[in-house]
């Protein structure tokens, strides 16, 4: 008899120190079918993945292949059972070529020699027969994502997998490219693949998928038939409750020009190419401006260069009336400005230092903090921190005193906004400020940018996330290619048209 | 049962219990080698080495070189300092030994050859430790050049460069500068009549308080003040230093200034006290910067705990020259020390091992109740 | 000037394989600070060799087994890293100025063991070994042709094909770039660092016997190999760690090197009258001047010097 499943997961449970991650978890993948596994971040996908993957053990549960019970210890058995996986963070070596990333781990040798000769032939009729277009000579660091994407595509079908998993593959892709993506998806499994497609968007699951599993909070909720539901039905399913999407925020009329960038030039430190092109906007008091754009197209250098995190070759900025262009970054943040940034382990937090003592990153050498013969006052640093603790709701293991690498994301996230915030800065800019947390956290720190926003503040938020860009500000920017190339009120625009511009196929000239 | 896993949680006791583990082992590994050069006298020679001044069955006799130890660990404590204080930002100062040498090279040139007095030859040391160590926070800060490289190299020039000076102030007849008590008596650190403490041993003085003073100030420095929370923050993590504001640069340069200034103090604690001379044809750096990596790690990092790590890696390397010399060589204390380093290099480990050991009884009596 | 190509020649040869070592060891994703030690272990092993190989040995079978020797007790002694560093996620500065510092000291302690157990008058630190050191050198009209230099063109071709031509290079590499890449399509990363160290342990070890015979009279183990395994690091950075840059690095590096065995052989540089300290210190001073110039856009394999945990993705 003719098994259904290429692959099932029966009742798999995984724990680890504090949480059980995988509750007894079932999924089960029919041949040829692309099945969508949906869930918010810490639902406990990934780490099913990584159980099907090998890197994990379960406690308890199986896993058949073709019906049959496997063992899979590490990735190369499940690279033996044609299981393969492109990660979200892209497992590429950068300096290596394209074509020596596919081989990697499955080279052609004789006698531990390379035969790439061999090796391009096969990559080379993959690519035509799956349309995967790629040059095989060319460095995985001077390649756009969408390509090194392709290159982890033909990673699997050069060892000829048969099962494909998709760990959230559209989040850094534009518009554009997901549909080619949903397209090559829809081929493969055209072709007999079967595709797991890992991700918590759900109109691009009701477009690509046949079926769904749901996961929530470590727990199996249910598997449905696209053809049978609908997106508030996923949407139920994945958050437990109805969601409030929206932002709510009443009119406001922008008050005075609080950030003024002229021209601004900033060299990349990965190419010769400028990463920011003679870039002009202003932010006013009262409004909220989305820089919105695919990752890489200069926004971060854009942000270090504002906030002094690196030079600028060109141009001039303003804050306040105060040219700030070559200002130390001590200078900026008196001057009023706060930044929550896009990395918060990188940047925003000293991880072994506690919770009282990042709290007061910012301020430390104010007289409150320090006294004149630069002792530090532990006593007000206290209440200081038992304070912000208290009104920004940051929750942790020993309050004050708990090491931050200790705490959760969100928690983390929190202690970054309410020093940022407590700042009382004239212009706050949020670089992706939600990034990797759960809804509740998510509607909190918009709520928060909102209140600035209403207090006669200046925001300016950074964002890949196209829910986030057109819900929260006032104005939205486009970034492409190190330059802005759009202007948009949110209110009057649509995703698709948002889509064009970050993916350069339309541009304004804009002087915003 | 309980009082007793609390304490082993507690960081002040792990970092303990690590470094008597490094020195246990340290010392177990040094007796093994001694057995396999010759079985007869290894115990007694490990026991020499565990000795040191002890072997002396004299009360005075003990108490003298109690002291000759003493005059040894003060050096010794200041270069651990500057290893310990460049190591808090992330800095991996070896460059210590190199700043010693020209804190040597700088207070005897003055003292011998310019003859100023005690005060001022320290002043240079301290001056001339800290241009040795600014030169490798500049290389680090603006060229991103690796501080332990760069500090070798820095150890290589500067011993070539001392040797090279202070051959103008060098007796005739051998390699050694000349005896401070005789060419240079003004540049003698005060004695502040400690000696008598130590049946009148002449190189005991103000060297002694002073480094101890010098490590509770380190101390009270990096826990109590705006600069130690800024050096200690780069250290963690430089990005987030820079992004609050914090100059990182300038604190990295500062922190080697300090090593430096540190180090080369250390050097006219020695070389001031009149207990050794320098012997231009050295043709390897003094073994005390060094030292001090071990003592440094040793102390767990922390700089009263140094003070008793220096002690005690003083103690065993003066405890080698008490070994038979027919069947072993005083280099078996160099040798204990340096498996002690290599043994710090687990500390992380075995805390990372005592916590997760913690954890596991602590969720087993949780699930049993 | 014949004499200048000669130590010019000799001692970058010896740079070259200690630097290639690092590389290895570096592309694998380890840090090795420890090849100074590793040198002088490699040393000791080789001159233990010759001091108990009778002077009859032929001159073949001579080399070959100190060579042996030598890059035994080299990749023995990296177990020492290898082990700290890869398994048990220790600092790898630490473990590798420890091994410094216990290299010179054990080799120090072995030789005079062995001297005062032959006669208890020697406490001195060095192996006679000088007449069976003969057998590594020929005397080609005046130029000391000396093994190690072959060895080293032959190491430098054997590092360039097993690095850019083999699966194990280009695992190895990936290993040290992007270690989590590596694992994920199922190659062992522990077993690739250690396969890194060792080979570091391997040229190291041949590096520091191809030093201490490069000398004229029998090597002070006391002394170490004088800050060369930093020396070769230096060679490794500036030849931004791929062999073909290497050997160009360390013919510049050998030059100032064999400039300060050799300067009084030329009278122009003997009539500037300066001081041979300044000749000493001149290696140590290019290469920072050389670090200054390069490091700020160093081509380092990312991931070096980070432990790689499996856990944690």
């Amino acid at each position: 008899m003719e098994q259904p499943y290429a692959i099932e997961m029966l009742n798999i449970t995984k724990k680890f120190p504090g949480i059980v991650a995988n509750d007894n978890i079932t999924l089960q993948l029919k041949k040829g079918e692309i099945h969508a596994l949906l869930g918010e971040n810490g639902a406990g996908k990934s780490t099913l993945m990584s159980v099907l993957f090998g890197l994990y053990q379960p406690e308890e549960g199986i896993i058949k292949k073709d019906g049959k019970t496997v063992k899979i210890n590490n990735p190369n058995d499940a690279n033996d059972l044609g299981i393969g996986m492109v990660h979200q963070h892209f497992k590429l070596v950068e300096c290596f070529t394209v074509l020596d990333n596919i081989i990697l781990g499955v080279e052609p040798n004789q006698f531990g020699f390379l035969k790439k000769a061999e090796a391009r032939k096969k990559v080379m009729e993959l690519s035509e027969k799956y349309g995967l277009h790629i040059d095989p000579d060319a460095l995985i660091e001077d390649i756009t994502v969408g390509m090194q994407q392709r290159t982890e595509i033909l990673k699997m079908l050069y060892r000829d997998n048969e099962i494909l998993i998709f760990d959230e593959p559209t989040a850094v892709l534009t518009p554009q490219e997901i549909a080619e993506l949903m397209q090559i998806m829809k081929n493969l499994a055209a072709e007999g693949k079967s595709i797991l497609f890992i991700s918590h968007k759900l109109s691009e699951i009701m477009n690509v998928a046949d079926r769904c599993s749901v996961l929530r909070k470590g727990k199996y909720i249910g598997t449905v038939s696209i053809a049978d539901t609908t997106v508030e039905e996923l949407s139920a399913m994945m958050v437990g409750r109805n969601v409030n999407f929206h932002v709510e925020k009443e009119d406001k009329v922008p008050g005075d020009v609080v950030l003024d960038i002229e021209d601004l030039t900033v060299a990349s430190n990965l190419h010769k190419n400028d990463a920011v092109k003679n870039v002009s906007f202003k932010v006013h008091a009262g409004e909220i401006v989305c820089i919105a754009g695919i990752d890489g197209n200069g926004q971060t250098e854009l942000i270090h260069a504002l906030t002094g995190l690196i030079p600028s070759v060109g141009g001039k900025i303003s804050l306040c009336g105060q040219d700030i262009t070559h200002a130390s970054i001590r200078k900026r943040n008196n001057l009023g400005m706060a930044h929550i940034p896009e990395d918060r382990h990188k940047f925003g937090l000293i991880l072994d230092y506690s919770l009282e003592e990042n709290l007061i990153l910012k301020r430390y050498f104010e007289p409150e903090f320090t006294n004149k013969a630069g002792f530090l006052n532990r006593i007000n640093i206290r209440s200081y921190a038992e304070k912000l603790i208290e009104a920004y709701d940051v929750r942790s293991g020993q309050g004050a005193i708990t090491t931050a690498r200790s705490m959760s994301g969100g928690n983390q996230q929190k202690a970054i906004i309410a020093r940022e915030i407590d700042l009382n800065p004239e212009l706050l800019i949020a670089v992706q400020p939600t990034r990797g947390l759960d809804v509740g956290a998510i509607e909190y720190i918009h709520k928060q940018l909102v209140a600035q926003r209403d207090a006669g503040k200046a925001v300016l938020l950074v964002s890949l996330e196209l829910d986030e860009v057109v819900d929260v500000p006032d104005r939205i920017l486009v970034m492409h290619q190190g330059e802005i190339v759009g202007e948009f009120d949110p209110k009057k625009t649509t995703e698709e048209e948002l889509g064009l511009y970050m993916a350069g196929a339309k541009k304004d000239k804009v002087t915003a | 049962m309980k009082e007793k896993r609390n304490l082993l949680k507690n960081g002040t006791v792990q970092t303990l219990l690590t470094s008597l583990i490094c020195i246990v082992l340290g010392m177990v590994i040094g007796f093994i080698v001694l057995l396999f050069i010759n079985p007869s006298g290894a115990g007694e020679a490990i026991l020499s080495v565990a000795k040191n001044f002890l072997t002396y069955k004299s009360g005075p006799m003990q108490l003298k070189y109690l002291g000759n130890t003493l005059v040894k660990t003060a050096p010794l404590l200041m270069c651990s300092l500057s290893v310990l204080f460049s190591y808090k930002v992330g800095l991996f100062n070896i460059g210590a030994a190199g700043q010693y040498v020209v804190g040597a090279c700088a207070c005897l040139y003055a003292a011998l050859a310019w003859h100023l007095s005690w005060l001022p030859c320290m002043l240079l040391a301290i001056a001339a430790g800290a241009v040795f160590g600014a030169l490798s926070g500049i290389l680090k800060a603006y060229f991103n050049v690796n501080e332990v490289i760069s500090g070798i190299m820095l150890n290589w020039i500067g011993l070539y460069t001392t040797n090279m000076v202070l051959s103008n102030v060098k007796e005739t007849a051998s390699p050694y500068t000349y005896q401070l008590s005789a060419a240079g008596e003004q540049a003698l650190l005060p004695t502040l009549g400690l000696g008598a403490l130590f049946n009148k041993n002449q190189y005991v003085g103000l060297a002694i308080p002073l480094s101890i003073i010098v490590a509770v100030i380190v101390w009270v420095v990096l826990t109590k003040t705006r600069f130690g929370y800024e050096l200690k923050a780069t250290g963690y993590n430089k990005n987030a230093a820079k992004y609050s504001g914090m100059a990182e640069k300038r604190n990295i340069i500062l922190t080697l200034i300090i090593g430096g200034a540190l180090a080369g103090m250390g050097a006219s604690f020695l070389y001031q006290s009149g207990y050794e001379q320098w012997q231009c044809t050295y043709s390897s750096v003094p073994s005390m910067g060094f030292n001090g990596i071990a003592a440094a790690f040793l102390g767990g990092l922390n700089p009263i705990g140094t003070i008793f790590s220096s002690f005690f890696i003083q103690h065993i390397t003066a405890g080698g020259a008490y070994v038979d010399k027919s069947m072993y060589c005083s280099q078996i204390s160099d040798l204990i020390s340096s498996i002690i380093v290599y043994l710090c290099g687990f500390v992380g480990f075995l805390k990372f091992a005592m916590n997760s050991y913690i954890e596991k009884k602590e969720a087993k009596k949780g699930g049993n109740e | 000037m014949l004499l200048l190509i000669q130590y010019t020649i000799l001692f970058a040869s010896i740079l070259i394989l200690v630097a290639l070592g690092g590389c290895f060891s570096e592309h694998s994703g380890v840090i090795n600070l420890g090849l100074e030690g590793i040198m002088v272990i490699g040393a000791l092993g080789g001159a233990l060799m010759m001091h108990y190989l009778p002077g009859s040995t032929s001159a073949f079978l001579m080399v070959l087994l100190v060579v042996l020797a030598s890059i035994t007790a080299g990749a023995l002694y990296s177990v020492l890293l290898a082990v700290a560093a890869i398994h048990f996620k220790a600092d790898q500065t630490i473990v590798g100025t420890a091994m410094n510092m216990l290299g010179t000291a054990a080799a120090t302690v072995i030789v005079k063991a062995i001297n005062t157990a032959e006669n208890p008058d020697d406490v001195s630190a060095t192996l006679q070994y000088v007449e069976e050191k003969a057998a590594f050198v020929k005397n080609i009209k005046g130029f000391e042709f000396n093994w190690f230099m072959v060895l080293t063109v032959v190491a430098l071709i054997l590092s360039y094909i097993v690095l850019y031509k083999t699966k194990f290079g280009l695992r190895l590499m990936a290993c040290g770039e992007h270690p989590q890449a590596a694992d994920s399509v199922g190659i062992n990363v522990y077993k690739m660092r250690w396969a890194g160290v060792l080979i570091s342990g391997v040229l190291g070890g041949l590096g520091g016997i191809a030093y201490i015979t490069a000398g004229v009279s029998a090597w002070k183990f006391e002394y170490g190999v004088a800050g060369f395994g930093f020396l070769a690091l230096a060679v490794m950075i500036f030849g931004q760690w791929k062999p073909t840059r290497i050997a160009l690095a360390a013919l510049l590096f050998g030059l100032f090197r064999a400039l300060s065995n050799v300067y009084f052989g030329f009278d122009f540089l003997v009539r500037l009258n300066i001081p041979s300290g300044v000749y000493n210190m001149l290696p140590y001073i290019i290469s920072l001047v050389v670090l200054a110039f390069t490091s700020k856009h160093s081509r380092a394999p990312k991931s070096e010097g980070i432990p790689y945990d499996k856990g944690s993705r």
